[in-house]
């Protein structure tokens, strides 16, 4: 056992609003026990919201729903806010996003409702500390499992949070995320799928209405997945035994209308799929508001392989 | 790329860029769990640090790895060379049997009756009948340490309940179909509730967490009420649990 760094409380939750859900990297490793992945549903503003804090990668942030929250900071804190615009404020004033900003004792940080995008991360410099539950301390209500108590209970009013006391303060050379680095989740995004699976068992005429339609997303939509409305796709297959699903996984049911699988997705599952998603255009699909338009791009493992790996290594050193 | 309609196998099928689906058998069949198993514990040696995990389910092995150590394509030549010589995993092997201590009652198995009524057999023989084989885990889902096993004998086969219940309690026996399980978590469900066993199905403080894994055999053991409980079972009545 390692021991861990000194934890303190750091913040009381004024108001929880929705769903406001720790997230660190998420559970591997234990897929084949039924264990769901967790971790952050956008894995690029998550990394981002860590890197200005000045935490390493795998340090947990608030994966913030939609907005409402309202916390107080009960000591001095370096924080870094990326993802969704949710018209966060402090005392009063916006919050500038994608950088460093200093939350003083005493002031509240509130949350309004969505400008742009769905879920912004807040990342404090040491980041948030809690009891680890099968190696990870992402939050999944339905498992019971991670979150500030261990058994996956989403924030609730009057919660205090424990960060980890940073050992150093954060190094000075941390620059704000340069413009082109932020997604303007307003715009409609084409979403790289790897295609693959039961793909070949689709019709012709569904498989051009995939990569030339305009999907809206539905309002059923969560962190287990997205559903996209549009033109119904034909599958000569109609169920599966179940097997294995991975991220971003895009099964199309009966009623040919597609899910995107996302992080607390099912382990296995019986539908035929058409492929993947690239883990970065599942981040973004995350973003995305119900109404909102995407379109789906087919794309080679080889370029999405190298986008990915740039991402990685831009941020895991 | 084998993202077409082969109709040999095994094959592999893209499954993202850090996951392949390695399809072994198109029915689902006990005998297919030495195979995929054996192929798991081949990939977890040869992958090393780059296996992320490694999902058996009843035909199937999906593989993923890390992307950074390995490309899909190198990923793919291993699994494919993996594949070439492959044989089932012995009785020798770390399957293992189980035996779940099982209090066969109405009082905590409401659907006893129903299964009794749908199959022709009387209660006691639906009990027997269960009891009696000896079954293999297919797949862990639906929830942590859900183990679906079978296959159950063709004379008990039963649908699902037409209206799932809510909440199902810790330790449920059931079956649907030809498969049966047990549940380790209170969870909605919507199969026929015969019993309840005082295993500790999942523990997230155990080593391993879950008590069974795909390729396990299971034999469930009619217990008494005493019998039940003194092994730390639950007894309150269904009623009282919703």
């Amino acid at each position: 056992m390692t021991t861990l760094p000194q934890s303190d409380i750091a913040i009381r939750v004024l108001r929880a609003g929705p769903l406001a859900l720790l997230q660190d990297r998420g559970r591997f490793g234990v897929r084949h026990l039924g264990v769901t992945q967790g971790g952050p549903a956008d894995l690029y503003s998550w990394a981002w919201a860590n890197r200005l804090a000045g935490n390493p990668w795998g340090s947990a942030s608030l994966e913030i729903t939609f907005g409402g929250l309202q916390l107080v900071a009960e000591r001095d804190l370096d924080i870094a806010i990326a993802g969704a615009d949710l018209g966060a404020t402090l005392e009063g004033h916006p919050v500038p996003l994608w950088q460093r900003v200093r939350w003083s004792e005493g002031q509240k940080l509130t949350f309004g409702t969505p400008v742009s995008g769905l879920r912004a991360y807040l990342s404090v410099h040491g980041g948030f500390a809690a009891p680890p539950a099968m190696g990870s301390v992402a939050c999944v209500a339905r498992e019971q499992l991670g979150g500030f108590d261990g058994y996956g209970r989403k924030l609730a009013d009057d919660d205090r949070l424990s960060t980890f006391k940073p050992g150093i303060t954060a190094a000075p050379g941390i620059t704000p995320a340069p413009p082109h680095a932020r997604p303007d989740f307003r715009e409609p995004p084409q979403l790289d799928l790897l295609p693959g699976a039961q793909i070949a068992e689709f019709t012709g005429r569904s498989l051009f209405d995939a990569f030339n339609t305009w999907w809206r997303v539905d309002d059923r939509a969560d962190r287990m997945g997205v559903r996209l409305t549009g033109p119904k796709l034909q599958c000569r297959i109609r169920s599966l035994i179940s097997e294995g699903i991975n991220l971003g996984g895009v099964q199309v049911p009966p009623d040919g209308q597609p899910i995107v699988l996302l992080n607390d997705r099912q382990t296995i599952g019986g539908y035929p799929r058409l492929g993947a998603l690239s883990p970065l255009a599942a981040s973004r699909l995350a973003q995305c508001l119900p109404g909102q338009e995407v379109r789906l791009l087919a794309r080679s493992s080889e370029a999405v392989l190298r986008e990915y790996r740039a991402f990685l290594a831009g941020f895991k050193g | 790329m084998n993202t077409g309609s082969v109709t040999t196998l095994p094959r592999l099928e893209s499954a993202g860029l850090d996951g392949w689906m390695v399809r072994l058998f198109d029915s689902i069949e006990e005998t297919n769990l030495p195979w995929i198993t054996a192929l798991l514990q081949r990939c977890e040696s040869a992958f090393g640090t780059a296996v992320v995990d490694l999902v058996p389910s009843y035909t199937t092995l999906l593989v993923v790895f890390d992307p950074v150590q390995l490309s899909p394509l190198e990923a793919q030549q291993k699994i494919t060379s993996l594949l070439t010589d492959l044989t089932p995993e012995g009785s020798s092997g770390t399957s293992q049997i189980h035996e779940l201590p099982t209090f066969y009652h109405a009082s905590v198995g409401p659907d006893l009756e129903r299964v009794a009524e749908h199959t022709g057999l009387s209660v006691a023989e639906v009990i027997a009948c269960h009891s009696q084989k000896t079954y293999r885990v297919f797949a862990l889902g639906f929830a942590p340490g859900f183990a679906f096993m079978g296959l159950t004998a063709p004379e008990l086969e039963c649908p699902r309940l037409d209206t799932p219940r809510k909440k199902v309690p810790v330790g449920s026996v059931a079956i649907a179909a030809r498969q049966t399980a047990a549940y380790p978590t209170a969870t909605p469900g919507g199969w026929n509730l015969l019993g309840r066993t005082s295993a500790r199905l999942f523990d997230r403080e155990r080593e391993g967490f879950s008590l069974l894994n795909v390729g396990d055999q299971v034999r469930f053991v009619p217990a008494s009420r005493e019998a039940f409980e003194r092994s730390g079972g639950d007894i309150t009545p269904m009623e009282a649990c919703q």
